[in-house]
């Protein structure tokens, strides 16, 4: 049983990370321009301002 | 909309480090070719630091080096590359930030977080309700991780509610937020002191994995409308309103409308609207004011003439002395009547609030009649308390919070598919109930431009070359209905009257009767044409039905809705327009005020209104009806009243519109007629104290999904669902 207390706090971290990386994605911008995300993989431009820029 | 020769700095709003920001909406910009194109155009305009455009909404941002960049030249820059730009008003740009939306997702996001993690610990406790062996001290255990995970997010998650809840309370009213509210907190109290006094139920997991299944629907609704609201806000955007201000020094100045103030001197453009009411100074031209006052008939006008705002000048350049700022002029006193419309129409209580009134009361009373008679009867008040939680938490609307958005949802992407855009849902709700509509005639029944009526092929033929050079509406339909061909020599547009030039060698006149030199009073839209030494010939234009008025109008009636016209156009236009798309009912040469006179007397005699119009006189019967469209042509005014504008063109959108409201308006029924049966059950199960964790979180996960399975029949069903 002893494990338990081990591995919960360990799932549950891995976790929080998880939510945190999602936090930041929204507070970046990152869904205010998913079509246009997409189609700038396939210019050649380099693309210094990522995730909406302004 | 594009004043590429006027000073638009006024548009550069300041940014950090003393640079300018300029936003354009850019159409026709869709892969990735557009978007390197678009901006390497925008960059490459002076001044210009950065440009970027969002594909999604289609917004081009440009950052200027200093504040006193030249918008004028991105727009060529980007027009020069093939794409249509206009500028957007400096002040709608700003609130266009959704921060609620961000809020409600990240509360989604914690939500998840919350009813996934949790279940770690609540999946062992109900291994302990099906007999395998748990301890009391790892039952406790267990509840106390749970606690550590749900109490923090539900307490995050749950703030949309908490808030709504409190704001609805402080006015003495009860909106479903007030039971969630109240079930959440009491469910997080009670589960702390069970588990604090080591008993068997604790229900941390049912209190953050339904505020996780509410905010999956107060999501959806809120996606719903922003989009709805984002791509209107783009419509007027498109329209912003530049006012060519005249400086001291003669200059012209692109300034937006709201700084132009009494006295200024404004120039109008043929081919733009009028910004501000004003009084012409200088210049000659044709007025069409359609769109004000539903009138065909385009009047002549010069110095001293009084020009209301919205008005089209159609063939020369004008300068205005203003009468009035924008706010006090002719459309802000229609504005002033849609805003009372507006509130009228605000007391409508949607379906999901009706429902929360009858919901309410009754699982309020049934949760405290749990714990006073369950006292009374010997249970103890831990028990009885218990029950009464499981009660609130059983019968927690969770199918009722996703019944209603998730049928809206997938109503509104399928009629947005069909180029109808659906403001709110409760515009759906209202077009569903709708049993009586009313037109306007100019711009919805007919096309609201002219076209030429049949005339002798010869004098098409001899008029189209003085035609093809003038910029009249009159003269452009003559140069349509003539096709291709050469324009005439030495041609001078006279602003008001006509045109005057050289065809073949010989002088010709094409304007009104006064100005052809023929002896007649014009009553119908019409030009009049004369060669040297020849007889006058008469031209005559009407407004021709949209190619499917007559079908429209026959299935508006198959469906059981009364059909009605409602015009300020003069009764002779108006007739010819009804008699030939079949409507009975119609009334002619309306002011603004009297069609809102109409509107109400039908409503008072119990009529659900569906108004359709796209005039400014329209504007405020729009808001007043119960429900109301306007063309995507139609004023940003009647764009801005209407609760659903339809892009399409067409009539018939009209009842494609109506047909996905009625059967989206039967999902949602259907829906809340599930939500009572499933509550009927659930709620004698939990005052005889048979629920249990397991069972609480299986039956609002299954009521969830059953209902939005549900709303997506919407997508599968075809035309008539």
């Amino acid at each position: 049983m002893t494990i338990v207390l081990l591995l919960a706090p360990a799932s549950l971290l891995i976790a929080l990370i998880g939510l945190g990386a999602f936090w930041w994605t929204v507070k970046s911008g990152q869904y205010e321009d998913p079509v246009g995300d997409a189609a700038r993989i396939l210019t050649h431009d380099y693309d210094d301002a990522p995730g909406g820029g302004a | 909309m594009t004043a590429v020769d006027t000073d638009l700095s006024a548009f550069v709003a300041a940014a950090p480090k003393g640079k300018g920001r300029l936003e354009l909406l850019v159409r026709g910009a869709r892969c990735a070719s557009c978007l390197s194109k678009v901006e390497h155009a925008a960059a490459s305009a002076p001044g210009v630091e950065t440009a970027r455009l969002n594909l999604t909404t289609g917004k081009l941002t440009v950052m200027f080096w200093n504040a006193k960049g030249d918008p004028a030249a991105v727009i060529r820059a980007v027009e020069d590359a093939g794409y249509a730009a206009g500028l957007f008003d400096p002040e709608a740009a700003r609130s266009a930030h959704d921060a609620e939306g961000r809020r409600l997702t990240l509360a989604l996001a914690v939500a998840g977080f919350g009813a996934g993690n949790v279940m770690m610990f609540s999946v062992p406790i109900w291994a302990g309700v099906f007999g395998q062996e748990v301890t009391p001290v790892t039952r406790s255990l267990m509840y106390w991780l749970a606690a550590l995970v749900a109490t923090p997010c539900a307490l995050y998650a749950g703030q949309p509610f908490f808030t709504s809840a409190w704001r609805a309370l402080r006015r003495g009213k009860a909106n479903m937020d007030v039971p969630i509210t109240i079930g959440v907190l009491l469910t997080l109290i009670v589960s702390f002191s069970e588990t604090i006094q080591g008993g068997r139920h604790a229900y941390f997991d049912a209190a953050v994995t339904l505020l996780f299944l509410l905010l999956i629907g107060r999501w959806l609704d809120h996606q719903l409308r922003a989009r709805a609201q984002g791509a209107a806000r783009d419509l007027l955007a498109l329209q912003a309103p530049v006012a060519r201000r005249i400086e001291a020094g003669g200059a012209e100045r692109g300034v937006p409308v709201r700084e132009i103030g009494v006295g200024d001197r404004i120039a109008v453009l043929p081919g733009e609207r009028v910004a501000v009411d004003g009084v012409v100074e200088d210049g000659r031209s044709d007025i069409d004011n359609a769109l004000i006052t539903g009138e065909t008939a385009q009047t002549a006008i010069g110095p001293g003439a009084r020009l209301y705002a919205g008005s089209l000048n159609l063939t020369g350049r004008l300068v205005l002395r203003t009468t009035a700022r924008s706010e006090d002029s002719t459309l802000a006193n229609i504005a002033r009547l849609v805003e009372i419309g507006a509130q009228s129409k605000s007391r409508y209580v949607r379906l999901a609030d009706r429902a929360a009134e009858l919901y309410v009361p009754v699982v309020h009373s049934l949760a405290l009649g749990t714990f006073l008679i369950g006292w009374g009867v010997g249970l103890g008040p831990r028990e009885a308390l218990l029950r009464a939680a499981a009660v609130l938490i059983v019968t927690c609307p969770c199918a009722l919070g996703l019944a209603v958005p998730a049928v809206q949802v997938a109503a509104c992407g399928r009629l947005f598919r069909k180029g109808v855009l659906v403001k709110s849902g409760g515009a759906l709700e209202r077009l569903a109930e709708a049993d009586v509509v009313v037109l306007d005639k100019t711009g919805v029944l007919t096309e609201g431009r002219p076209q030429l009526m049949p005339a002798q092929p010869a004098d098409v033929r001899a008029a189209a070359p003085l035609a093809r050079s003038s910029r009249h509406p009159l003269a452009q339909a003559l140069a349509q209905a003539a096709g291709e061909g050469r324009a005439a020599d030495e041609v001078t547009e006279i602003a008001g009257q006509g045109v005057e030039g050289t065809i073949e060698g010989r002088r010709a006149w094409l304007g009104r009767a006064s100005f052809v030199g023929a002896d007649a009073d014009g009553r119908d839209t019409e030009l009049w044409f004369r060669r040297d030494g020849e007889a006058a010939v008469r031209f005559v234009f009407v407004d021709r039905l949209r190619g499917d008025t007559v079908r429209a109008v026959s299935a508006l009636q198959a469906r059981g809705l009364a059909v009605e016209v409602l015009s300020g156009d003069a009764e002779g236009p108006v007739a010819r327009a009804v008699t030939a798309s079949g409507i009975a009912e119609w009334r002619s040469g309306l002011t603004p005020l009297q069609k809102v006179a109409e509107i109400e007397r039908l409503a008072a005699s119990g009529r659900k209104v569906l108004m359709v119009g796209d005039g400014l006189n329209d504007a405020a019967a729009l808001a007043r009806a119960h429900v109301s469209m306007a063309p995507g042509s139609a004023v940003e005014a009647s764009q801005n009243a209407a609760d659903l504008v339809f892009e399409t063109g067409e009539l018939i959108s009209i009842v494609t519109a109506i047909d996905v409201a009625r059967a989206a308006r039967r999902r949602a029924l259907e829906n809340f007629a599930f939500s009572a049966a499933y509550n009927a059950v659930a709620a004698p199960v939990a005052i005889l104290g048979l629920v249990n964790p397991f069972l609480a979180a299986i039956a609002m996960s299954a009521s969830s999904i059953a209902v939005t399975l549900n709303a997506l029949r919407m997508n599968l069903s075809g035309g008539r669902a």
